[in-house]
């Protein structure tokens, strides 16, 4: 029987999962949906104009799939990845494996949602590119009526 | 968009309105810019090549948000898109289409929704799937 491989997850790593990130606030407002409309290729005029968006019975423009806002972006503070908690590992490189988003509750234009993230799982896989780490990281949303919004899982591949 | 999609007139196996999106590097600097994802392996040529890719890729969330965009005009405007969920399987290049298409694997009723679920994926134009997945969509009904 060939030995088994050394594991690079170690027990300081597998601690890590379960324990919830500080929250990270991304703000939601007309600018930022019409662009990721735009860039998605919509032309539905709810992603565009907001007195359309409300006489169909949106509270505002509403955020396309896909979009939770932006990270409050100050480089006078240190980078807050949202939705992505990044463990020490030997690995440099890192791919996007997956997304999924499940929805609760519309997210729409002038929402602030407050989003904690957590590891779930870690595992270890042989692919085309070497050893990898794959990483499954938990976000959950809320608004700012402390309404459960949105629950994203993030799939990242480390290699 | 043509129509509302109703919950009675679907069924299992029928397919989702296919999308095609080309995806030019223009298309990948509005996704950089929509995102706020500004690896430079989406848009920046050299760089893609010195980290060993052959050429710029698209964005694996922009195949995730071209998937629910395919849903959201399909289901019409009394649907709803609830969960989608895909896997970045394979790469796709810069200045090739991204082809969206989806099949009904089941349907369900469950706290007053009527929800079908579903089997999404993207392929290359040569037919390749690049990014297998599930969701969830929610239509009104007739009655």
């Amino acid at each position: 029987m060939a030995q088994p491989k050394a594991s690079v997850i170690t027990d300081k790593m597998r601690a890590e999962i379960g324990v919830e990130s500080e929250p990270v606030t991304f703000e939601v407002d007309n600018t930022a949906c019409r662009m990721f409309a735009r860039a998605v290729g919509y032309t539905d005029p709810i992603y565009f104009d907001e007195q359309y968006a409300k006489s169909k019975g949106y509270r505002g423009i509403p955020a396309p799939v896909g979009f939770l806002g932006h990270v409050v972006y100050n480089p006078n503070e240190p980078q807050r990845l949202g939705g992505y908690v990044r463990t020490d590992t030997p690995f440099k490189r890192l791919l996007n494996g997956g997304t999924d988003i499940e929805y609760f509750e519309s997210v729409c234009a002038g929402d602030v949602l407050t989003a904690t993230s957590k590891l779930i799982d870690l595992s270890e896989r042989e692919g085309r590119l070497g050893p990898m780490l794959v990483t499954v990281t938990e976000s959950t949303y809320r608004n700012q009526d402390g309404k459960l919004v949105a629950r994203a899982r993030g799939t990242g591949i480390q290699y | 968009m043509s129509g509302q999609l109703y919950f009675e007139d679907i069924s299992q196996g029928q397919e989702v309105t296919t999308l095609t999106q080309h995806c030019d590097s223009q298309r990948l600097v509005y996704w950089a810019a929509g995102s706020g994802d500004f690896y430079q392996i989406h848009y920046d040529k050299d760089f893609a090549q010195r980290t060993g890719l052959p050429d710029r890729i698209v964005h694996g969330a922009l195949k995730h948000a071209l998937l629910g965009r395919m849903l959201h005009e399909w289901v019409g405007a009394q649907g709803s898109v609830k969960r989608v969920a895909c896997q970045y399987r394979g790469m796709d290049m810069v200045d090739k289409d991204v082809i969206c298409k989806g099949a009904i694997t089941g349907k369900r009723s469950e706290n007053g929704e009527n929800l079908v679920d579903l089997e999404i994926w993207t392929e290359t134009p040569d037919g390749q799937k690049t990014t297998p997945g599930t969701a969830t969509v929610a239509l009104p009904s007739r009655s």
